[in-house]
């Protein structure tokens, strides 16, 4: 294992863990300022997690283990998730061990933890919580693996820098296969993040949530844990759909410390882009009933398998 | 991916479009969104037969491309929005199937296209070879959307996107039909229209409703008694 092979990797684990909370508060301020609302700091999620660190945990009498493990299994799963996706360099030592099936998997461990927590205390919110989120979950999973399929066989690896070495290595060429799954992933990333269509991450106690209603037994540093783990988990998703869709200017296997020290601002820029999209999205849009997301993901669904199809049959 | 030029890539990309375009109207419950879309769908159609004119440098696919933007773009799309407002019917019943059970069928005939393509592909010799089961996707897809569909206007919307896609076809297979049909399909397609439009009125003005179940029902007191 070369240096810059570990620095790649702590530098990648490193700007994970930093600026997923900054992450999260620049898309809440980008939609503050579509909605005319006067928009929160961008360090408010910082502020929150340090805040729910100092607090002392109420825990409920009939948890059992189970619910104290969870946050720190789920974000366990994230921050390995993270140091999975290349978000700046392509050369992580990590990804010898587990590819873009095993980042499926990893996202999965982490759903169904969460869940059993949820349930494990036995409250009506977190049931219902728990079932709607295992509803989105094993809609959004195909079509999450279908998005990852085509890009693998446009580049002939499950792995993700591999796929990311390819697509931004070789010349330039338009891929309607890819601008199908680019819909479909973008899709996926809003139900899966308890984004607006599908959820909304504003609410805190009302009747459609999902996120929220999981979380709700949780306070101090298990809370705390969990939305980082949250945060986490949208900035994942943002660099996987980086991977696979704009994967220029992360440092390839040729580029030296200095291509690595670029790909900083890259990432940067990509990041304030996508959440202003996100913003965008969110505000141009209306939350869907619950008993509609399953349309929802199945379009998704849909467009991913078209996009394989297009690729089998057009080569592109 | 490399090596493939520019205009055929594009090409490519406006086959992948007509068939997005088709799942689009396959799932849209709205008339009058699925007007708009056959006016999209025409436009992409009309992008390809301006792209392949380019790249293959044949006159006439400018002017069937002249004709596409007169007919498919504009014309067309006007009539039925003018007939939309003339009969009042915004909104499509449920169609017999539900959405995400035609979308699953949807995507079984888009296999059995390119299943069925493929030996045509191998015989064609022309850059866009490949689009041709994407061709024949959008026309069985048609098919489709003309079978689940209770209401005359979608079945009309749907009888027109697969002239789309038999266009496309020809396009893709032979760079275009002679200019003879092209224009007496072009007429058919016009007259077609207008004399569905006359029909819609005369069944609205029978049943009330522009469901065409009612058509299925033989009625035996006719000429007796007349309408009731």
């Amino acid at each position: 294992m070369r240096p810059i092979e570990i620095i790649t990797q702590l530098l990648d684990l490193a700007a994970a863990l930093v600026a997923a909370p900054l992450f999260v508060g620049w898309i809440n301020q980008c939609r503050a300022w579509l909605q005319n609302r006067s928009a929160p700091s961008i360090w408010l999620p910082y502020r929150g997690i340090r805040k729910l660190f100092h607090k002392d945990a109420v825990i409920a009498t009939r948890a059992s283990a189970l619910f104290r493990l969870a946050p720190y299994i789920v974000f366990g799963a994230m921050v390995l998730a993270a140091g999975i996706i290349p978000s700046m360099g392509t050369r992580l030592p990590v990804t010898r061990i587990a590819d873009a099936i095993a980042l499926v998997g990893l996202l999965a461990t982490a759903r169904v933890f969460m869940s059993l927590a949820a349930m494990d205390v036995g409250t009506a919110f977190g049931t219902l919580g728990a079932r709607r989120e295992m509803m989105v979950g094993f809609l959004a999973e195909p079509a999450l693996l279908m998005v990852i399929f085509v890009a693998s066989l446009i580049s002939a690896s499950t792995a993700l820098p591999a796929i990311t070495e390819h697509l931004a290595t070789q010349t330039l060429g338009l891929y309607p296969s890819l601008a199908f799954t680019a819909v479909a992933f973008t899709m996926v990333l809003l139900a899966e993040n308890a984004r607006i269509p599908i959820d909304n991450p504003a609410t805190h106690l009302e009747l459609t949530m999902i996120h929220e209603a999981l979380l709700l037994e949780y306070s101090a540093r298990h809370l705390a844990l969990m939305e980082w783990a949250a945060a986490l988990k949208l900035f994942n998703y943002a660099c996987i759909g980086f991977a696979l869709f704009i994967p220029w200017g992360v440092s390839t296997v040729q580029g030296g410390p200095l291509a690595l020290l670029a790909s900083i601002p890259v990432l940067a820029a990509k990041l304030i882009a996508a959440g202003g999209v996100l913003a965008l999205i969110e505000t141009v849009s209306a939350k869907v009933r619950v008993f509609r997301a399953p349309e929802f993901l199945a379009t998704a669904f849909l467009f991913a398998v078209l996009g394989l199809l297009v690729h089998l049959l057009l080569g592109a | 991916m490399s090596g493939v030029p520019l205009t055929v890539q594009l090409l490519n990309f406006c086959a992948a479009l007509l068939l997005l375009l088709s799942f689009a109207m396959l799932s849209q419950r709205r008339i009058v969104n699925l007007v708009n879309l056959l006016a999209v769908q025409g436009s992409a159609l009309l992008l390809a037969t301006l792209l392949l004119a380019v790249r293959t440098g044949q006159h006439h696919l400018y002017v069937s491309a002249a004709l596409t933007l007169g007919l498919k773009v504009i014309l067309l799309p006007w009539l039925l929005h003018r007939l939309i407002r003339r009969l009042g019917v915004y909104w499509d019943a449920e169609p017999l199937l539900n959405i995400s059970g035609t979308m699953l069928v949807g995507v079984l005939i888009v296999v059995f296209a390119f299943g069925l393509a493929q030996p045509i592909s191998q015989l064609a010799s022309t850059a866009t070879r490949n689009a041709i089961g994407i061709a024949v996707a959008v026309v069985l897809l048609s098919f489709l959307m003309m079978i689940t569909r209770r209401k005359a206007m979608s079945q009309v919307v749907g009888f027109l996107s697969m002239e789309n896609g038999l266009f496309f076809g020809a396009m893709s297979a032979t760079y275009g039909m002679p200019m003879v049909v092209e224009f007496g399909v072009a007429l058919d397609v016009l007259v077609a229209v207008l004399v569905l439009g006359i029909f819609f009125f005369q069944i609205r003005e029978q049943f009330d409703s522009l469901d065409l179940h009612h058509l299925e029902s033989l009625r035996e007191e006719a000429g007796g008694e007349g309408r009731n």
